[in-house]
């Protein structure tokens, strides 16, 4: 007989793996990136497949020449920061700064960290916030959706948050929402935009799959939009001349994309339940008072990035409920 | 009546119940038994008998040693071989007392018959004297010798009486198989217990993967006043004393207390039929229900085994180990001991005997923590598993003791959920170990 194998318990283990949470989250990007071809075309596809290659690139090489550790490019999450950083770039951005934007999400957002597990801000939005500092027209000129086959050259226009940000303090809030596009355009993203960021519904479901798969749970999604919807809310109704209702907030800008997919990635964002709440309502509000009240028309980026930096406090003071800590007499 | 379940964590592994609905089957004798003097919790039982001597089925050979403790009887008829340490499920020698096997003669004043006594006779402090000298002790795994549990402790009222048929264990279907074809036994010895504890209210738990075991039992109990079956949702550690007693009663039993701190007291099926045997029959805890399983088992079964039997016997019973065979747990997947050695003797405590496959055998390479939160999501106790394995692994045994590593009840949840396979309860039970040392060490000064 041969040995044994002798070893602690548990002796079983799910069927759940980092890479197949992976590549849980692409599937659930699929809607979204498909709404976002049919919108941006070719633009779309060179900016996706020039992010993820980059940063699967740019980590191997980074590990096997600068670290000399053994290269993880394939666990899917270089892949899955190649994607997030392209949905948030504009599609017709030129490649080469795709490419520097991966070199700064993998290089600077995760490497330097000391790779998977260890970074405390978003990659991706590392990577998008690197660009937008580093190249801000290029990053803020956004094509028209509908030209297919066009990708540097593509005619640009303003996002809806940018309109509602140039035209306020000119015109009411009621003038500014003629010249946007209405509700169901901004619900399946025919708008301005970055690449993946203008398609709601699809985002949506995306959301759906990822709950329904259990990979990430309500909890900073939904604190995030209802905490956006609450505040703007209450904006809109003390001041309906000078604010957009909360559905536009919601619909517009990076804030489902961010929401559900740049404030869950696991590595940074809270390990509690409560410090997730926390977590995003505090990016929430952050997002509100940068659109409303900051100097750039959309604040999703930088609120995620801020809180990013708190994790390890939230971590530190917001604990789960213990089993038994209240005595109780029957 | 709607499904209860724990509150907090939790995970639902494939159930994996290959022998459940296969009758208990007599095991029959093995050549030679080997009887360890520790299968509780607590001190070692003296031994009483030396070698060469004749014992008989059922004869006391090892006596209880101070209050937490318990009697050992011989499981079988023959001579002594010798008394002297022998390896144990843990790999580690322990006194134990070798018998040959002859033909099976019980003991004088021992009931053999399959007659159903209903009338409990005797006080509350006569039952616990029988079951003390039955040797009962929890059979769900802990082995704590029963007639402690029994006396409850001055200042503290027992009010409910919990009895655990969850078998929440994936694989294990011994618990199972005694509710189905024992149900009237063991409502009498539900009776013993709360006579013994003078309660007048019991519960019977049992996870609804159960279906038949939740009907038979209720028919057994319909008429009975103050005991009722309770159907649970499936959810491990469901079997848990703490995690059990929060599903049926929504009570919560204090860190680092007891459940009759919360008024309650937990006993396992088996430990009530095997308390109906001890009291109604005079018969002590010599077998058990154990459970052989496994995917590539020949026949799976659920074996009515002498204790002290090797759990080679049982598997050779079963159809033999399987060629593919990598690891041989004594237990269950989750809670189970893997086992060195396949001839270690069932002991009381022994449930299952489980035969894993390579495949299912081995662990996946180690990955970084991706802080997913998973672990933390199971944790059934409210622990965050992931800290408390990064505090073990840099000996900082302080902060270990703050955030409460000595509440882990080591149900295996976490490691089980990780996706990065990371081994959080082995470094949370080094944990356990040095944090308990530390605050022995302050209680001694």
């Amino acid at each position: 007989m041969n040995k044994l194998i002798v070893s602690p318990s548990p002796h079983a283990h799910t069927a759940e793996s980092v890479p197949k949470l992976m590549y849980g989250v692409m599937i659930s990007l699929l809607p979204a990136f498909a709404v976002s071809v049919w919108f941006f075309g070719i633009g779309m596809l060179i900016v996706t497949t020039v992010s993820v290659v980059s940063c699967v690139l740019f980590e191997y090489l980074i590990q096997k020449h600068i670290l000399k550790v053994p290269p993880t490019h394939l666990d899917g999450s270089a892949v899955l920061t190649g994607l997030l950083l392209a949905f948030c770039l504009p599609a017709n951005i030129p490649f080469w700064m795709v490419m520097i934007g991966a070199l700064a999400a993998i290089g600077i957002g995760k490497m330097t960290f000391g790779g998977l597990g260890n970074n405390i801000f978003n990659p991706a939005l590392v990577g998008r916030v690197f660009l937008f500092i580093s190249f801000p027209v290029a990053m803020t000129s956004y094509p028209v959706p509908g030209q297919w086959l066009r990708y540097t050259d593509a005619t640009t226009g303003a996002t809806p948050l940018g309109i509602f940000k140039e035209g306020l303090g000119e015109q009411t809030a009621g003038e500014l929402m003629q010249q946007v596009p209405g509700y169901t355009d901004l619900f399946i993203g025919n708008m301005g935009g970055s690449a993946g960021e203008i398609a709601t519904v699809a985002l949506l479901i995306g959301l759906l799959y990822m709950l329904y798969r259990k990979i990430i749970t309500w909890h900073i999604p939904v604190t995030i939009l209802g905490t956006v919807a609450l505040f703007t809310g209450i904006l809109w109704l003390v001041n309906p001349e000078q604010n957009a209702d909360p559905l536009f907030h919601l619909l517009t800008g990076g804030l489902m994309l961010g929401a559900i997919y740049m404030a869950t990635d696991y590595v940074t964002s809270p390990m509690t339940r409560k410090g997730m709440v926390i977590y995003g309502v505090l990016i929430g509000i952050l997002t509100v008072i940068i659109r409303v009240f900051g100097a750039y028309p959309e604040g999703v980026q930088f609120a995620i990035l801020i809180m990013n930096a708190f994790v390890p406090l939230l971590n530190k003071y917001f604990k789960p409920k213990r089993f038994g800590k209240e005595v109780q007499h029957g | 009546m709607g499904l209860l379940t724990f509150s907090r964590g939790g995970v639902h592994p494939p159930e994996n119940k290959i022998s459940a609905g296969k009758k208990i089957e007599p095991a029959g004798l093995p050549e030679q038994v080997v009887i360890p003097v520790t299968q509780h919790l607590g001190a070692p039982s003296k031994v009483l008998v030396n070698k060469g001597d004749e014992v008989m089925t059922g004869q006391l050979i090892a006596e209880a040693e101070g209050f937490v403790s318990t009697n050992i009887h011989s499981s079988v008829t023959g001579k002594v071989l010798k008394v002297d340490k022998f390896p144990d499920a843990s790999g580690y020698k322990k006194m134990a007392v070798q018998i040959q096997v002859e033909e099976d003669q019980w003991e004088a004043g021992i009931d053999t018959s399959d007659d159903l006594l209903t009338n409990i006779d005797g006080t509350a402090e006569e039952i616990r004297n029988k079951i003390l000298g039955g040797g009962i002790v929890g059979l769900g795994g802990a082995t704590f010798p029963s007639h402690v549990k029994l006396m409850t402790p001055k200042g503290k009222k027992a009010e409910y009486l919990l009895i655990n048929g969850v078998e929440c264990e994936p694989y294990l279907t011994a618990d199972h198989a005694l509710m189905m074809e024992k149900s009237a036994r063991l409502v009498v010895g539900i009776r013993i217990l709360m006579k013994g504890l003078g309660v007048e209210k019991a519960i019977i738990g049992i996870e609804n993967n159960k279906p038949d075991a939740i009907e038979v039992m209720t028919n057994a109990t319909a008429s009975e006043d103050g005991i009722q079956v309770q159907g649970l949702k499936v959810k491990y550690p469901q079997g848990g004393e703490k995690q059990l007693v929060q599903a049926l009663l929504n009570r919560e039993v204090p860190s680092g207390g007891l459940p009759i701190d919360v008024g309650v007291v937990v006993f396992n099926v088996g430990t009530a039929y095997a308390s109906y045997l001890a009291v109604q029959k005079n018969r002590p805890l010599i077998e058990r229900v154990v459970t052989v399983t496994g995917k590539s088992v020949a026949n799976p079964s659920n074996f009515l085994t002498r204790i002290g039997t090797p759990a080679s016997f049982l598997i050779e019973k079963a159809g033999g180990l399987p060629d593919d065979t990598a690891k041989v747990i004594n237990g269950g997947p989750m809670m189970g001991k893997a086992v060195a050695k396949i001839d270690i003797p069932i002991v009381k405590g022994s449930s299952g005997i489980l035969l894993l496959r390579e495949n299912e055998a081995l662990r996946n390479p180690v990955q970084p923590c991706i802080r997913c939160t998973k672990c933390v999501g199971v944790c059934p106790m409210g622990l965050e598993p992931y800290l408390l394995m990064t505090q073990a692994e840099k000996g900082m045994w302080e902060p270990l003791e703050r955030d409460h590593v000595m509440d882990c009840i080591e149900c295996g949840s976490c490691s089980y959920t990780c996706p990065s396979s990371r081994p959080l309860l082995d470094y949370i039970r080094l944990g356990k170990a040095e944090v308990g040392k530390i605050m022995r060490s302050r209680k001694a000064v």
